[in-house]
């Protein structure tokens, strides 16, 4: 009975979006492989990518920090990631974006001493910079939080045999503790990951012209809004289901020596196909 | 010279307001088995725990081979050792745990070769064919492929105790090894136990094992409350216990 409501409203879905002329298909086609909406594409994963590589090295760096015996760095931690989870990153995107208002030269050097290089914050920090900046420090906040997380999981007892063999505090960590630790932390950082290929879309505000942007460029000239949102939401999602497995396969790989393995997105696929056709 | 292997001084251990080691004094020979027996509660576990400096101790002395625990000691003053020294020093105490604690994500092999590969740099296969040995050692030839979750208590515990014996150690600490295993398990770990002891290895075994104790033991000693209540060759101990205390818990154990 629930699967025939199932079934009719989903067909009923599927009529409305096929007669209905306002979608206009052939346009969603058309642009589907359009060079600029290509090139937004390339734009987001490389965001999404860059963005995450900072938030994951950021966020395991944090973590580390947070459960260090030493205040004064764990406090450190503390505080970064109560200001980065504290303020809306569309708001952060746009602070990096006007950076140059607040220090119109950035440079490094010794504090209250001579500069040793420094430039032009506005040729420093481009558009994309910006984008890089706040989505990647701001994602480290986060991550920081998921990678304590899959620290603190880790029985105790795994430290003590590590040390007990020798170990340093750091060996430990990164030989014993996080590749078991990897187990709680790899599904919360694949729905990161995916999060942020959505979120990156922000970075249409600050004009980098990502996915969302290179489209709302194109509609602006010819008004096919609809289509040309369409053709966006098909990359996005056809990027976020390749991420789905591909951490599928990330989970498998850190739960060997785990007792239960559930079958994968490839294989249910299969089995569902099989049972399909064996059904009487 | 030959010292003592261990010699706790007035060792005093407390976790907050709770002192659990009140003042031990001790020492272990070369070559020596010593069981540790007691109730729970008594401090036996964290006074093992303080040999490799597990714990730190808040006064006292405890020394292994003649060289402090986790300090070091110029002009009649203790500085504590850099986190590398300790690790350094604990390279050359075994431990062998409750619950085995074997790392779950690397093979039966794995676990043997890890800690003097990573640790002590020796070569890969030098370490590999070393670990085969000593797994087989212990009984365990035909599972060096085989994660942690596919043995069973008695096979991790053995597993455990080649590891430690991997990095070819002077001293192993056994923390009630066979505790967390089913009865019929038990044997296998101690016979691996046994075997070791009769190869002059030097041992402190926290165990409510009396049989093991009365066999393999050169010393019993018994702890209570955070103190050494008497100690001396098992036969005396638990044949003819001189304390109350002592009469008390071996009538419970026995």
């Amino acid at each position: 009975m629930a699967a025939a409501i199932v079934l009719i409203v989903a067909l009923a879905l599927v009529r409305s979006v096929v007669d209905n002329p306002r979608f206009e298909w052939g346009v969603v086609g058309e642009y589907l492989f359009d060079g600029r909406i290509l090139h937004g594409l390339r734009v987001t994963i490389e965001l999404t990518a860059i963005a995450m590589g900072i938030g994951i090295v950021l966020g395991v760096l944090l973590a580390v920090m947070r459960l260090s015996p030493n205040w004064l760095v764990s406090g450190a931690s503390s505080f970064y990631i109560w200001f980065f989870r504290g303020t809306p990153v569309l708001v952060q995107l746009l602070f990096w974006y006007n950076i140059a208002a607040l220090y119109p030269k950035i440079g490094l050097g010794v504090p209250f001493g001579p500069s040793l290089v420094h430039a032009d914050a506005n040729t420093l920090i481009t558009p994309f910079a910006a984008a890089i900046l706040g989505l990647g420090l701001n994602e480290g906040a986060y991550m920081a939080e998921i990678v304590r997380a899959g620290i603190i999981s880790v029985d105790p007892g795994q430290a003590d045999a590590a040390q007990s063999l020798g170990m340093t505090r750091l060996q430990t960590m990164r030989r014993i503790v996080l590749p078991q630790a990897m187990r709680v932390i790899i599904p919360p950082t694949g729905n990161e990951t995916i999060s942020m290929l959505k979120t990156s879309s922000l970075a249409s505000v600050i004009v980098v012209t990502e996915l969302l942007y290179a489209g709302q460029l194109i509609y602006s000239v010819n008004f096919k809004t609809i289509p040309l949102l369409i053709t966006v939401s098909i990359w996005y999602i056809v990027c976020t289901s390749v991420l789905y497995v591909g951490q599928y396969y990330l989970e498998r790989y850190y739960g060997r020596g785990a007792r239960t393995r559930e079958a994968g997105p490839l294989e249910r696929i299969r089995k569902g196909l099989f049972s399909i056709r064996h059904q009487p | 010279m030959s010292g003592p292997m261990v010699k706790a001084e007035a060792v005093r251990k407390r976790f907050a307001r709770n002192e659990v080691l009140k003042g031990i004094t001790l020492e272990v020979q070369p070559g020596e088995v010593l069981c540790l027996l007691g109730p729970s509660g008594s401090g036996k576990s964290t006074f093992l725990r303080c040999i490799n400096h597990l714990e730190k101790i808040d006064s006292g002395r405890l020394s292994v081979d003649g060289e402090l625990v986790g300090y070091r000691e110029e002009g009649g003053k203790l500085h504590e050792l850099h986190e590398s020294e300790v690790a350094r020093k604990r390279a050359e105490i075994g431990m062998v745990f409750q619950h085995f604690n074997l790392f779950p994500h690397m093979t039966a092999r794995e676990n043997v070769t890890c800690a003097p590969v990573r640790v002590k740099g020796e070569p890969g296969d030098r370490a590999r064919a070393h670990a085969q040995e000593l797994l087989g050692r212990v009984g365990l030839e035909d599972k060096l492929d085989v994660y942690p979750s596919q043995l069973s208590g008695g096979q991790q515990q053995r597993v455990a105790i080649a590891r430690a014996l991997a990095m070819r150690p002077k001293l192993m600490l056994f923390d009630e090894p066979t505790s967390a295993l089913d009865p019929e398990l038990v044997g296998d770990v101690l016979a691996a136990m046994q075997q070791l002891a009769r190869e002059g290895m030097t041992m402190i075994v926290v165990t409510h094992e009396m049989g093991f104790a009365r066999e393999v033991a050169d010393t019993v000693t018994f702890m209570d409350d955070g103190l050494v209540v008497e100690s001396g060759p098992p036969g005396e101990v638990l044949g003819n216990p001189q304390h109350e205390r002592t009469r008390e818990f071996l009538s419970k154990v026995l």
